[in-house]
């Protein structure tokens, strides 16, 4: 017999529900004077530093139609590569932008927005720099555990062709479901649970 | 925040065996909203390591009362009085300090608060179903309200939920991330529920039914129940996976 690890097992995951909203972002699900406002309606402040940007998109479910009952929650370095986080031992965010943020689809359709800025590159454990992204949660009614993806940059091809994540891809031809289509101070990133286009998640 | 050094290891690769699969055609609703190909797995990255962090200066006075928190003045919700209480753990069995824990759940009648709500169950216009809590030091939290009722969804013709509250977990890095339900010993609707029985090893449906806890009970006031919480731990030791030379 050897020595007992004694590690725990993580909980196990439960939907999210369709009722999510009432915990995560009370005053959209119009449950008034419980919180002040919901969390992580706001990412940066007008003095945060970097290239302001919108992201949008849309979930779309097997059959094609758009969840109107989702919520997605966003993390991501600051212009500088840097998160806002106490985990980061490199140096020290912008004090001014948040690098989290979460928002619930519109329950008319299905959009989620956030107001943000483009990240910075960061350092993959090797020293390699990954390409700027932005890593996405997702949890809905019939979504059992959260799904992980990133979203990064049609403007960043040359170093999106030499990010450490999208470069040990087997399926190359899968490379453009994370990549939101920038256009201006737009990036239009749309998520596919099942298909032909499924969106690429992570086992992270 | 406490005097312990922020953490930056990896964390524990998550069991897939354990949490539910994405399809799950019991529960209907999965079958099209699940992921069809294979999750890519990769090492953590500091995009995962890292995650953010909640100052206790967020809460309010009445977050984790759920009893008072969307009530009137002077009055309470209607409902069995319950305090739930727990500690946030990690893999490593180490209380996890300063996470964001968020719960929401229906009333004592098995009714949510929600537009999208048709359970012929009454609203109570004492209860707003939602809390917040960030742990302690050692990884404690706590709120109170009232036991919810179990009430029937739209799955098989007659599906109905236990009684159960939904928590959001924050860790300390963006892959602890993690979404759960809590249901009461003894319930015997329990092993009957479609979303539950996503969830295949016993073992793991047992680790989300919270005990009840007649030690912390406050007599004449509420039973308590205690539910603890297991994130992914990371990983202690500082070698690093580099080649030789870097």
């Amino acid at each position: 017999m050897a020595q007992k690890l004694g590690h725990l097992k993580e909980s196990a995951s439960q939907t999210a529900g369709p009722y999510v909203h009432i915990g995560l972002t009370p005053n959209f699900a119009e449950i008034g004077g419980v919180y002040p406002e919901d969390l992580g309606l706001v990412l940066r402040s007008d003095k945060a530093r970097g290239e302001a940007i919108t992201i949008r998109g849309r979930i779309y479910d097997g059959t094609g139609t758009v969840l109107k009952d989702a919520l997605v929650e966003i993390w991501q370095a600051d212009s500088d590569g840097l998160y806002n986080s106490p985990s980061e031992m490199r140096g020290s965010a912008d004090p001014h932008f948040a690098g989290w943020a979460r928002c619930p689809t519109d329950m008319a359709t299905g959009e989620f927005v956030f107001k943000t800025v483009k990240p910075g590159r960061v350092p993959f454990p090797d020293g390699r720099m990954m390409a700027p992204h932005v890593s996405l949660w997702i949890v809905a009614r019939g979504i059992n555990i959260g799904l992980n993806t990133r979203m990064y940059f049609s403007d960043e091809a040359e170093a999106n062709a030499e990010d450490p994540i999208l470069t040990r891809l087997e399926h190359q031809n899968r490379v453009p479901t994370l990549i939101g289509q920038r256009n201006g101070d737009e990036v239009v990133f749309d998520i596919y649970l099942q298909g032909d286009n499924e969106t690429v998640f992570f086992d992270i | 925040m406490d005097n312990r050094k922020p953490e930056a290891g990896t964390f524990f690769a998550r069991d897939r065996e354990w949490h539910p699969k994405a399809y799950t055609p019991g529960y209907k609703t999965s079958v099209v909203r699940s992921p069809q190909r294979a999750l890519i797995s990769f090492s953590n990255t500091l995009s995962e390591i890292t995650g953010p962090v909640f100052g206790h200066n967020i809460l309010g006075e009445l977050d984790n009362d759920l009893i008072h928190n969307f009530a009137r003045p002077g009055e309470s919700a209607i409902g069995q009085r319950i305090i739930v209480h727990g500690r946030v753990l990690d893999e490593r069995g180490r209380g996890v300090p300063n996470v964001l824990v968020e719960f929401w759940q229906a009333n004592a009648g098995g009714r949510y608060r929600h537009k999208k709500e048709g359970y012929q169950a009454a609203l109570d216009p004492n209860f707003g179903g939602c809390g917040r809590a960030i742990t302690d030091e050692d990884g404690f939290y706590q709120f109170r309200t009232v036991k919810p009722g179990a009430y029937p969804w739209p799955n098989g013709v007659n599906d109905w939920r236990p009684a159960h509250i939904h928590f959001s977990i924050f860790g300390h890095g963006f892959a602890q991330r993690l979404i759960t339900q809590m249901y009461f010993e003894g319930d015997p609707m329990i092993p009957l529920c479609p979303i539950v029985n996503t969830i295949k090893d016993p073992a793991a449906i047992d680790q989300l039914t919270a005990a009840l806890d007649m030690d912390n009970t406050l007599p004449m006031d509420a039973r308590a129940y205690k539910f603890d919480i297991v994130l992914r731990g990371r990983r202690s030791t500082m070698f690093e996976n580099r080649k030789e030379g870097n």
